[in-house]
């Protein structure tokens, strides 16, 4: 029996190390020219590893977000762009591991996805309604086996390299803003008209431009669960554990450049330990809070899960809401530290301890869903749930 | 009981359309409650029936239907079945 991981003959880690060493080497120029980091993905996709998380009888490993987290943090230290383009598509795959084992066409989407190595994207935000992903305004347009969807897409990233759009919309033109359900539309089944170009501080490679979006498809590739369900049962933990583990792996990389720059600081003087190297403690303090909150997220998720109810309690929302608020605030934090450690070197952009592309690449991170938006639901959801001491009698 | 949650629903749950268009199993959330109304409509659940809910059943399926709210107090209260 071959190992967990193995493919061609290559141990995961070896399919790993081959994408990660592809987009470090692609980094600079990917963020530089703001281009999509084509290279990486096949890297990605050579390795098998667009098709990880299918199930193997549908032609994949079967990988949970315990397998793919680690992965999306050794690129995030590469390069954030390809990290976050990985966990976008695999937020993607939650959702349809989520609802679409009994619908036949979700599994051939599966199955494909596995053996043709098939990138997905995603398209909540909506001109109007921002980052509140649990409303449309769109809305699906049925006419007996199928519908039309126009929707107004502030960003879409890697919309025009991805072979297939998750998007959300009302369920029909009748139907309330909240009540939505999620489409998924193949590449041949859609029309995008860029209106926007994405000319961004960091995360420049998602390519995340703004694009009016026109499908038609058969109404069976909805998948079959109210999409409020989804997003409570797998898509908002699924992004906040493998968008913080991108942010982590941005985080670790300013970590590394820091120690590194500390420890040739001590090689120059012996005897007299480095200024520096106290703040680099206190870094990788802060920084070890990164990686305990993401293996809490990750125990918590499969707490749910595993569960026979499945549902998502108020508790397991407002820890998932938590941890998206915490890392993408702790993540900059470190990288600003790195920068205080080392300094004009740091900020310099070439050199091995310059830390720009980190610092504007974390920047995105309070804002993708931002932080006062989430805050704001899980003050309300605060509001009904009670810790054990303040349960009245 | 079934009148009273259907009250607490007209108040709280911010919906589109009247009491006469709530059934039993009238999915609340397809309706048009969001999240910010069941949270104000648990609020006031609890406070009209002196009911706690507790964490495990916080979740969206409690509070999907006027019959799936009153099986929730219910099997909180269990002498309140004349309430
Ligand atoms: C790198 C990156 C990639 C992305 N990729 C995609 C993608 O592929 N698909 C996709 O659909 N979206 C994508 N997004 C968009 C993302 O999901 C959010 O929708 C977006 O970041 C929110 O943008 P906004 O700040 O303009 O909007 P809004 O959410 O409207 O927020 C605007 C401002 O209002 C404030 N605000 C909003 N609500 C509240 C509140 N309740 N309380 C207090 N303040 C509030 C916020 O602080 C913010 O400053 C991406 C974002 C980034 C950064």
């Amino acid at each position: 029996m071959k190992p967990l991981g193995e493919v061609a003959g290559a141990s995961l880690a070896e399919r790993v190390q081959a994408a990660v060493e592809t987009a470090a080497h692609h980094a600079e120029a990917v963020d530089r020219e703001g281009r999509f980091p084509l290279e990486a993905i096949e890297a990605l996709r050579e390795a098998r590893l667009l098709g990880f998380a299918v199930p193997p009888e549908l032609g994949g490993e079967g990988a949970g977000l315990a397998e793919i987290a680690p992965i999306c943090t050794a690129l995030g230290a590469a390069c954030a762009s390809t990290a976050m383009v990985f966990a976008m598509h695999h937020i993607c795959l939650a959702n349809l591991l989520d609802c679409g084992m009994e619908s036949a066409w979700h599994r051939e989407l599966m199955n494909r996805a596995a053996t043709d190595q098939l990138l997905f994207a995603s398209s909540t935000t909506e001109a109007g309604v921002g980052g509140d992903l649990r409303q449309s305004i769109c809305a699906v347009e049925a006419d007996g086996e199928r519908f039309n969807l126009a929707k107004a897409a502030p960003v879409i990233s890697y919309g025009e390299e991805t072979d297939a759009i998750f998007a959300t919309a009302r369920r029909d033109p009748e139907a309330p803003s909240s009540d939505q359900v999620l489409c998924v539309l193949l590449r041949d089944q859609y029309e995008l008209e860029r209106v926007s170009t994405w000319d961004a501080l960091g995360m420049r490679g998602t390519c995340s431009h703004g694009f009016r979006f026109k499908a038609a498809a058969p109404t069976e590739q909805i998948l079959p669960k109210p999409f409020a369900d989804i997003a409570a049962e797998s898509m908002i933990a699924a992004s906040h554990i493998l968008w913080s583990s991108v942010w982590c792996g941005v985080a670790a990389d300013a970590m590394a450049r820091a120690q590194a720059f500390v420890i040739a600081e001590a090689r120059k003087s012996p005897g007299t330990p480095p200024a520096s190297a106290t703040k680099l403690a206190e870094a990788y303090a802060r920084f070890r809070t990164i990686e305990a909150a993401i293996a809490d997220g990750l125990t918590r998720w499969a707490a749910m899960r595993a569960a026979p109810e499945r549902a998502a309690t108020v508790s397991f929302s407002l820890a998932m809401n938590a941890l998206k608020v915490s890392v993408s605030t702790t993540a900059l934090q470190v990288v600003e530290d790195a920068l205080m450690i080392c300094g004009l070197q740091g900020y310099k952009n070439s050199g091995p301890y310059g830390l720009g592309r980190h610092l504007r690449d974390i920047h995105s991170a309070r804002l993708m869903i931002s932080n006062d938006r989430i805050m704001a639901g899980a003050g309300q959801m605060m509001l009904i749930q009670r810790p054990a001491a303040a349960r009245r009698a | 009981m079934m009148e009273k949650i259907r009250e607490l629903i007209v108040a709280h749950a911010g919906l589109p359309q009247g009491a006469e268009a709530i059934a039993d199993d009238t999915d609340l959330y397809r309706a048009g409650m969001k999240s910010f109304a069941s949270v104000q409509l648990m609020l006031a659940l609890e406070e009209t029936f002196e009911i706690e809910f507790p964490e495990e059943m916080l979740n969206r399926a409690t509070f999907r239907s006027a019959g799936a709210i009153a099986r929730a107090v219910e099997a909180l209260s269990p002498g309140s079945m004349a309430a």
